[in-house]
């Protein structure tokens, strides 16, 4: 058995990683991936939850007679699948935004990309 | 201590590993996109262990395959391998720093939060809901966000064609 704990530990070690990894680099690229690893810190603690969810769900339904095949929670399992959809859309649009970039400056250093700063 | 925890700490140390490998790669973008199809095919594995079997082939069929080879793509029709951008100021670096810490603090705080809780349930290891559960769930209660998650997507194929589109004069 897989200790609750020990998943949600993992995921926020992952999630501080790309934290650090969206702060600290410069590549455009390095960045979205950063974001990506983020997110997907995100659906192994979705994922983790759902898991002490239906644990209970099952427990619950074995004290109870007669209820042998009760439903298993799956909400988590469900943030999961709307966070992947959500990121598929931003990595693209984010990688179109790479595109015309490097297109009109040459370049995939966010520094260059300041034109819109105050 | 069981193979399941045994399995579960191998794909654990292999998706931290690569993901620090990611950040850290500092010259070769192409090396970072491989390590982090390492850590999205780990996380694949890791979901299968906690009884997330369809998620885990989601997994790996949308991050792995998908998501990682668009990137791939773009870097290597891009011709990006590498960055040696110019040096920037060391007030910049020290900001750097400070946000490092700043996210360092902050899981550190997670981490120290996230102890065994008394009132929870043990852990269960078989399947906490297959493509059966998720499919009915999809369709029934959840039908609103799924339509939406097609619409999201939808204006994201338009917007992208719209932006990476030339311009003929």
């Amino acid at each position: 058995m897989i200790p609750h704990e020990h998943v949600i530990g993992l995921s926020i070690l992952l999630f501080s990683v790309g934290v650090i990894g969206a702060l600290c680099r410069r590549n455009l690229i390095v960045i979205l991936m950063s974001i990506e690893l983020m997110l997907n810190a995100v659906n192994l603690a979705f994922i983790g939850f759902d898991r002490a969810w239906a644990a209970r769900a099952i427990a619950s339904a074995s004290a109870l007679p007669g209820a042998a095949t009760a439903a298993t929670p799956v909400d988590g399992q469900i943030f999961v699948l709307m966070v992947i959809t959500v990121a598929v859309a931003e990595i693209v649009v984010g990688l179109v935004i790479v595109i015309s970039l490097v297109r009109n400056r040459d370049s995939l250093d966010v520094e260059d990309a300041s034109l819109l700063r105050w | 201590v069981t193979g399941e925890l045994v399995l579960f700490y191998l794909f654990a140390s292999l998706a931290l590993f690569s993901a620090l490998a990611m950040v850290s790669f500092v010259h070769n973008v192409v090396a970072g996109v491989i390590s982090l199809v390492v850590t999205m095919v780990s996380l694949a594995g890791i979901f299968v262990l906690l009884g997330a079997e369809f998620l885990g082939v989601v997994q790996i069929i949308v991050y792995a395959g998908a998501i990682m080879v668009l990137l791939l793509f773009v870097v290597m029709l891009l011709n990006l391998e590498t960055d040696d951008f110019a040096p920037r100021s060391r007030a910049r670096s020290l900001w750097k720093l400070v946000g490092s810490a700043a996210a360092v603090a902050f899981a550190a705080l997670l981490a120290l939060a996230n102890r065994p809780q008394p009132g929870l349930t043990p852990p269960i290891s078989g399947s906490i809901g297959g493509h059966r559960d998720i499919g009915l769930a999809l369709f029934r209660e959840f039908v609103l966000p799924f339509e939406v998650g097609g619409l999201i997507l939808l204006s994201a194929i338009v917007g992208a064609v719209i932006l990476a589109k030339r311009r003929v004069d």
